[in-house]
């Protein structure tokens, strides 16, 4: 009797998660092919900032490595995007025109960086951070090229903020927000950070909105302009200033998404053959854009592609990491607190040293470490675990080792 | 070219003679006088420490005046303040009377200064209103010397304890009050094994501690033991009836009175065995000579005359007085009460031990000072004075070197007279005494190190003090100034005598008349003068003309100075305290001494280390007694009398019976919330001494509720700048329920502030104890804060060293913070855990034991200096360790001999 047949639309983080978690459960469930619009073998994308900033190379980054795939007996088709989904059929058609039927089918499309709809947006120059193709341009850019202008202060927009000036080049990050990584740190850290960021060379425009991307020599992007007219010369535009899970396949087969591919807790679409993972997903109404959410889809996705049907997602709690060297800092949860919240502030400035915690009936609902993060899994597990932290809560903003499990 | 001379230490009764050495007019050190008699070199922690005191802080520079009290003083110049001073004094004087005005002084000062000031009063102005704080400390010593023996003078020498067989130590903690005598103690005990010693003292005191007998009796029930002592002497027949016959009367009487004392009759009352009295009255008879060394226990008592009288019944009942060994012998509080009375300088008294009851006295003393007469009427004794000051009747008062706003008991009532009165003047060595802030004229005094007299000590001897350096500032000597002030106000009183009456140019003109009062008195001096006590050192009195030395002991012959010659025996019967405990105030609160403060800490709360011990006033008690109460250990309570309440932290003491507690009585109200254990005491004074019971009164105590902790620790690059940030911190006492603030130190100084509130408190209030405390800003500042529990913790950090924290809702960590930031001691990385609710340190701090506590000497000072080459004489000179009670002398040795034997070159 023939295996059924596994297809994933993706060769990212999420879906090949998935696999592995497939093949350790159930290694000979499935006859498995692999799409990847990428021509590269599954790398780790987060790992793209270091090789931009120089501390890592390409191939440190690779996770599964073409012989991973035929070891597995999968099917990997590289440079390959596949473009239509026949649901009817059971299955999907690549942009070379072959076909791959499918028994079961994994999405794991990804994400797309936001470009801000402003005039010059296409300029050549202009780009998102998101795959390898972008990082070898912004290297080649720093090469030859001086200005650089990273629109968006959230964690990809400083890591490439912060590449690119590692790389020599004079950078400035745009932000609409009133601080820093407004959406993971509370302005004390904020402003932590753009401080430590600043000694490094990097200038902030914050509470900037961008009004235009204006052409310079060559037809090469040359500055950009912001709503009050001013301009900063820019050889080089990184779009960071957000994500678009990549839903259109999804759409056009008639999947039901919503800023995301509505899954339920098992991943599964609306097409119960068709299940979803990673970045392109939207569950319980929320679209995820850290690793760690998406190994845990990726964990319970496997255990109902394998046939069990025990896995649960239940939403992931997250925790943030900002992934410039010698700058370390923390955040999850419901870190802004609020009327019914309590929070606990350490504020060390000596060491640079900054934490809150938030808490809510004695439990940490929430937390900003900035300078110090050796405590950030142990908060973050207490967060997830909703421990009651009655008894250690004067000692807990001192770390697990003072303060005990 | 640092120079030495001879002076005396300023601080308790034992007289020490010191060594003060001065370089360039600035003290820069102190050493015990090996020639001394009265300690031979040896000095305690706080006379060691004196030249700390010396260095120019807290003092009072230039006269200034304020034009109401309300007002900050304003500076001044000698002319303007005495023409001032003296305009007020007539114009009172004129138009109420010589009564209408006082004159309330001090222990502390020289006999010279005592002299121009009761010769100011009762020679010039016609008051007997001069009394003095020794009014506090010995007035019921003197009463009973006077009504058993016929005068003021305790027969007894500090060499009488090592003759001693049997030492009586009632109502006296030598051991922290009087430590040189206490070293004696401990040498006459090794040198004689057999020596008995009987402390008495309702707390298990540091002195009870080497007691062969603590009778630790039921406070004010001194007089029930002694005639229960008296009683089995008598039934035993122990007395020595050949002596009661020949030199004594009365002795009848008191003994039908002791026959009712049994040991069974005085148990009940004492609470203490009755065979422990049979054994005490056995030892004290039985063991040799016996000596009683005496003090505040008996003194500061509603019946603190009749307290003296019964104990120096044991000796005249045993002949045991008079002799090597022999006597009863009161110590005296103050370095110069004694020769305060010598001069006369209290209400009652006048020069060389004359009685202002007797005509005769008072026509000798007038003609001395070739003056008609002196005023028969006597002056209002120190409580009277005051409470004369409320009720108006005194309107003027001159207050010299004592501090009577935290001295005196019943503050609340003490203060209402000083602001009742009309014109209060201080003359004062420090600025800023609780009594500065009602005076309308401060008038700066030379002090310890500048001054140039004589003093008298316990055992009658007097000593010459010699000046090491210059009046600091516009200061003046303390008997210059009473001078200054006599001519002027004699001037202004139309008195045409008055130059003649004050014609002093220097002190030894005044101590040359002062001679002259004593011929054919008990106390002759006939044969002293400065030139004898600088060429044969300081002598005891009498010491008549022709005299080659002072008499060692008094009474050897058997023959008193009463009129017959017999001392009498006075028929004493026990009487309660003034205030007993009852279902409202169960507790009998006692107040005492700790080693290292004096009186009301204006001195010695000049220096840091002299807090290490204790930087707190803090209430002893009874374990049972707090547990009923639901207390713990360094809870803060509520004391409260009839008078008003206190709040205080409360540690347990195993050394209190049920139903006592004790609180030192040095914090005033400018080191705490509140004027302290005075503010509790109430103000009964003994009818014959007029000696107010400040040892006792009733109390109870609760928790204070006080769950919201507040602390500040500051470390400092000096003592200035900590004396500084005290200040500063003083202003932050009022507004809490309760609130401390003092000084600590080892490698730095420190202050240490600490408060309590039933709640949290606000933003602004812990802004303004960082501003105080230097301690603002953002800058090096690490903060902690829960504001749901109310918790604001912040720590300051300057290159890597901690240079204070403000707790605020939680203080756990203030005992190792104290010791880290006074040690400068404290990891980098561990900095932020400065904020942590730790108890101990965050980690394990360097192996440091403290070996000598008296000079805070660490075993890793001794272990360093040594390698350094030290040796035993090099340690002591250096660290000064093992050169107090000498106690560590061993365990000296043993690192000195671990030492050379881990590195035999360095021996």
């Amino acid at each position: 009797m023939s295996k059924p047949r596994l297809v994933l639309i993706g060769n990212g983080m999420a879906g090949v998660r998935t696999l592995e978690e497939l093949l350790k459960i159930a290694p000979d469930h499935y006859r498995i092919t692999v799409f990847g619009a990428e021509p590269h073998p599954n790398y780790n994308r987060i790992l793209l900032s270091p090789v931009l900033a120089g501390e890592m190379t390409l191939p440190e980054i690779v996770l599964n490595d073409r012989e991973w795939y035929a070891a597995h007996g999968i099917t990997l088709h590289t440079g390959r995007q596949v473009v239509a989904i026949d649901r009817g059929r059971r299955r999907v058609i690549a942009d070379d025109g072959s076909e791959a039927p499918y028994d079961r089918l994994l999405i794991a499309t990804g994400s797309t960086p936001f470009r801000l709809p402003v005039p010059g947006n296409d300029l050549p120059g202009v780009i998102g951070y998101r795959d390898i193709k972008d990082t070898d341009e912004m290297i080649a850019a720093a090469r030859e090229h001086r200005h650089a202008v990273v629109i968006g202060g959230g964690l990809l927009g400083l890591e490439a903020a912060n590449g690119l000036a590692q790389r020599g080049m004079t950078v400035s990050v745009v932000h609409l927000g009133r601080w820093l990584l407004d959406r993971q740190l509370d302005e004390t850290a904020g402003r932590m950070l753009q401080r430590a960021l600043e000694a490094r060379g990097l200038n902030f425009l914050l509470g900037r909105q961008t009004a235009a991307l204006l052409p310079g020599a060559g037809g090469r992007v040359g500055a950009v302009r912001f709503g009050d007219g001013a301009e900063v010369p820019a050889d080089l535009v990184v779009m960071a200033a957000g994500i678009r899970p990549n839903t259109g396949l999804a759409e056009n087969a008639g999947i039901h998404c919503q800023r995301g591919i509505v899954v339920n807790d098992t991943m599964q679409t609306f097409d119960p053959r068709i299940y979803a993972v990673g970045e392109c997903v939207s569950h319980r109404g929320i679209a995820y854009g850290l690793v760690a959410p998406l190994f845990e889809q990726a964990k319970v996705a496997a255990n109902h592609l394998a046939g069990y049907g025990i896995g649960r997602y239940a939403g992931s709690v997250t925790s943030a990491k900002l992934k410039v060297t010698g700058i370390d800092l923390f955040s999850a949860g419901d870190f802004m607190g609020g009327d019914e919240s309590e929070e606990i502030v350490l504020d060390d400035r000596p060491a640079g040293v900054y934490k809150k915690l938030v808490i809510r009936a004695d439990k940490l609902v929430g937390g900003v470490i900035y300078g110090d993060t050796t405590d950030g899994p142990w908060y973050f597990q207490l967060l997830r675990e909703g421990r009651d932290i009655g008894a250690i809560r004067d000692r807990l903003i001192f770390g697990q080792a003072f303060a005990g499990g | 070219m640092s120079q030495e001379v001879k002076s005396t230490c300023c601080y308790c009764g034992v007289g020490c003679g010191v060594l003060i050495r001065s370089e360039g007019g600035v003290i820069i050190g102190v050493r015990g006088d090996p020639d001394h008699p009265a300690n031979r070199g040896r000095l305690c922690t706080k006379g060691a420490s004196l030249h700390l005191t010396a260095q120019g802080h807290g003092r009072l520079l230039h006269p200034a005046w304020r034009p109401t009290r309300e007002q900050p003083v304003q500076r001044s110049d000698w002319a303007t303040a005495l023409d001032l001073a003296a305009e007020r004094f007539a114009a009172i004087i004129r138009e109420h009377g010589p009564d209408a005005v006082a004159f309330y002084i001090s222990g502390q000062l020289l006999t010279e200064d005592y002299y121009v000031f009761n010769k100011l009063a009762k020679g010039l102005i016609g008051t007997n209103n001069v009394d003095t704080n020794s009014r506090l400390c010995m007035s019921s010593a003197v009463a009973g010397y006077k009504q058993t023996l016929g005068a003021d003078a305790p027969p007894c020498c500090y060499e009488d304890i090592a003759a001693a067989g049997t030492l009586l130590i009632a109502g006296a903690n030598p051991a922290l009050a009087h430590p040189i005598v206490f070293r004696q103690i401990e040498d006459a005990r090794a040198a004689n094994p057999a020596m008995r010693i009987i402390v008495v003292d309702p707390r298990r005191s540091e002195t009870a501690a080497i007691a062969d007998l603590h009778l630790a009796i039921r406070p004010g029930t001194d007089i029930a033991l002694f005639n229960a002592m008296l009683h089995v002497l008598i039934a035993e027949d122990r007395i020595d009836r050949d002596y009661i016959a020949a030199h004594t009367d009365g002795f009848a009487p008191l003994a039908e009175l002791v026959g009712e004392c049994t040991p069974q009759w005085a148990a009940a009352i004492c609470g203490v065995a009755a065979e422990d009295i049979v054994r005490a009255a056995r030892w004290f008879a039985g063991s040799g000579p016996a000596l009683s060394l005496y003090c505040q226990g008996l003194n500061q008592s509603a019946h603190g005359t009749h307290n003296n009288a019964a104990i120096i019944h044991l000796h005249l009942a045993t002949g045991q007085i008079g002799k090597p060994g022999a006597g009863p012998f009161s110590l005296t509080g103050q370095p110069n009460a004694m020769g305060g009375r010598e001069v006369g300088g209290l209400a009652n008294l006048l020069s060389a031990h004359r009685d202002l009851a007797n005509p005769a006295h008072r026509a000798e003393v007038a003609a001395l000072w070739g003056i008609p007469s002196v005023p028969a009427r006597p002056g209002k004794a120190a409580v009277d004075l005051f409470k004369a000051l409320a009720s108006g009747e005194i309107k003027a008062v001159w207050i010299a070197c004592t501090n009577p706003a935290q001295s005196l008991p019943n503050q609340a009532a003490v203060r209402a007279g000083l602001a009742r009165a009309e014109f209060v003047v201080l003359q004062e060595t420090f600025a800023d005494t609780d009594t500065a802030a009602y005076a309308d004229l401060l008038l700066p005094a030379t002090g310890w190190g500048e001054k140039e007299g004589t003093v008298t000590n316990s055992e009658r001897r007097i000593t010459r003090l010699r000046s090491a350096v210059p009046a600091p500032g516009e200061a003046r000597h303390d008997w210059q100034i009473v001078v200054d002030f006599g001519r002027r106000l004699g001037q202004k009183l139309g008195n045409p005598t008055v130059d003649r009456l004050f014609p002093y140019k220097t002190a030894e003109a005044i101590f040359t008349e002062h001679v002259a009062t004593t011929r054919g008195r008990d106390l002759d001096i006939g044969g002293l003068s400065y030139a004898l006590l600088e060429q044969r050192g300081p002598q005891q009195w009498p010491f008549p003309e022709g005299a080659t030395s002072g008499r060692q002991r008094l009474y050897a012959n058997g023959r008193f100075p009463t009129a017959d010659g017999r001392a009498r025996f006075v028929a004493v019967r026990h009487q309660a305290t003034v205030e007993q405990p009852d279902a409202a105030r169960p507790l009998s609160l006692l107040s005492g001494r700790l080693r290292d403060q004096w009186h009301g800490m204006s001195r010695t709360g000049l220096v840091p280390r002299l807090f290490n011990l204790d930087d707190e006033p803090c209430l002893a008690m009874n374990g049972d007694d707090m547990r009923q109460r639901q207390l713990a250990d360094g809870d803060l309570v509520r004391v409260s009398g009839a008078r008003g309440d206190i709040v205080v932290r409360v540690v347990a003491d195993a050394g209190l019976a049920a139903g006592r507690c004790w609180l030192p009585m040095h914090w005033g109200s400018r080191f705490m919330n509140s004027a302290g254990v005075n503010a509790l005491v109430g103000d009964a004074v003994d009818p014959h001494s007029q000696q107010p019971e400040l040892k006792h009164v009733a109390v109870e105590v609760a928790a204070a509720g006080l769950t919201y902790p507040l602390a500040a620790i500051r470390r400092c690059a000096d003592v200035g700048e900590a004396l500084r940030l005290l200040d500063a911190a003083r202003t932050l006492l009022p507004g809490f329920a309760y609130a401390s603030a003092g000084l600590y130190g080892r490698a730095s100084p420190l202050v240490v502030w600490r408060a309590a509130a039933a709640a949290p408190v606000g933003a602004d209030l812990l802004a303004r104890i960082d501003d105080c405390l230097g301690l603002a800003g953002d800058s090096g500042a690490i903060t902690y804060r829960d504001a749901r529990r109310g918790i604001d913790k912040k720590a300051v950090v300057d290159d890597g060293r901690l240079r204070g924290v403000r707790l605020a809702g939680e203080t756990a960590a203030l005992a190792w913070l104290r010791q880290a930031l006074a040690e400068g001691e404290l990891d980098a990385a561990l900095l932020r855990f400065a904020l942590a609710p730790l108890a101990t340190p965050p980690v394990s701090a360097p192996p440091r034991r403290i070996v000598c506590k008296c000079a805070d000497v660490s075993d890793d000072q001794i272990l360093a200096a040594t390698a350094a080459g030290a040796d035993l004489a090099g340690l002591q000179e250096s660290l000064k360790c093992g050169t107090f009670c000498g106690g560590c002398m061993p365990d000296i040795k043993r690192l000195l001999s671990e030492q050379v034997q881990q590195h035999p070159e360095a021996a």
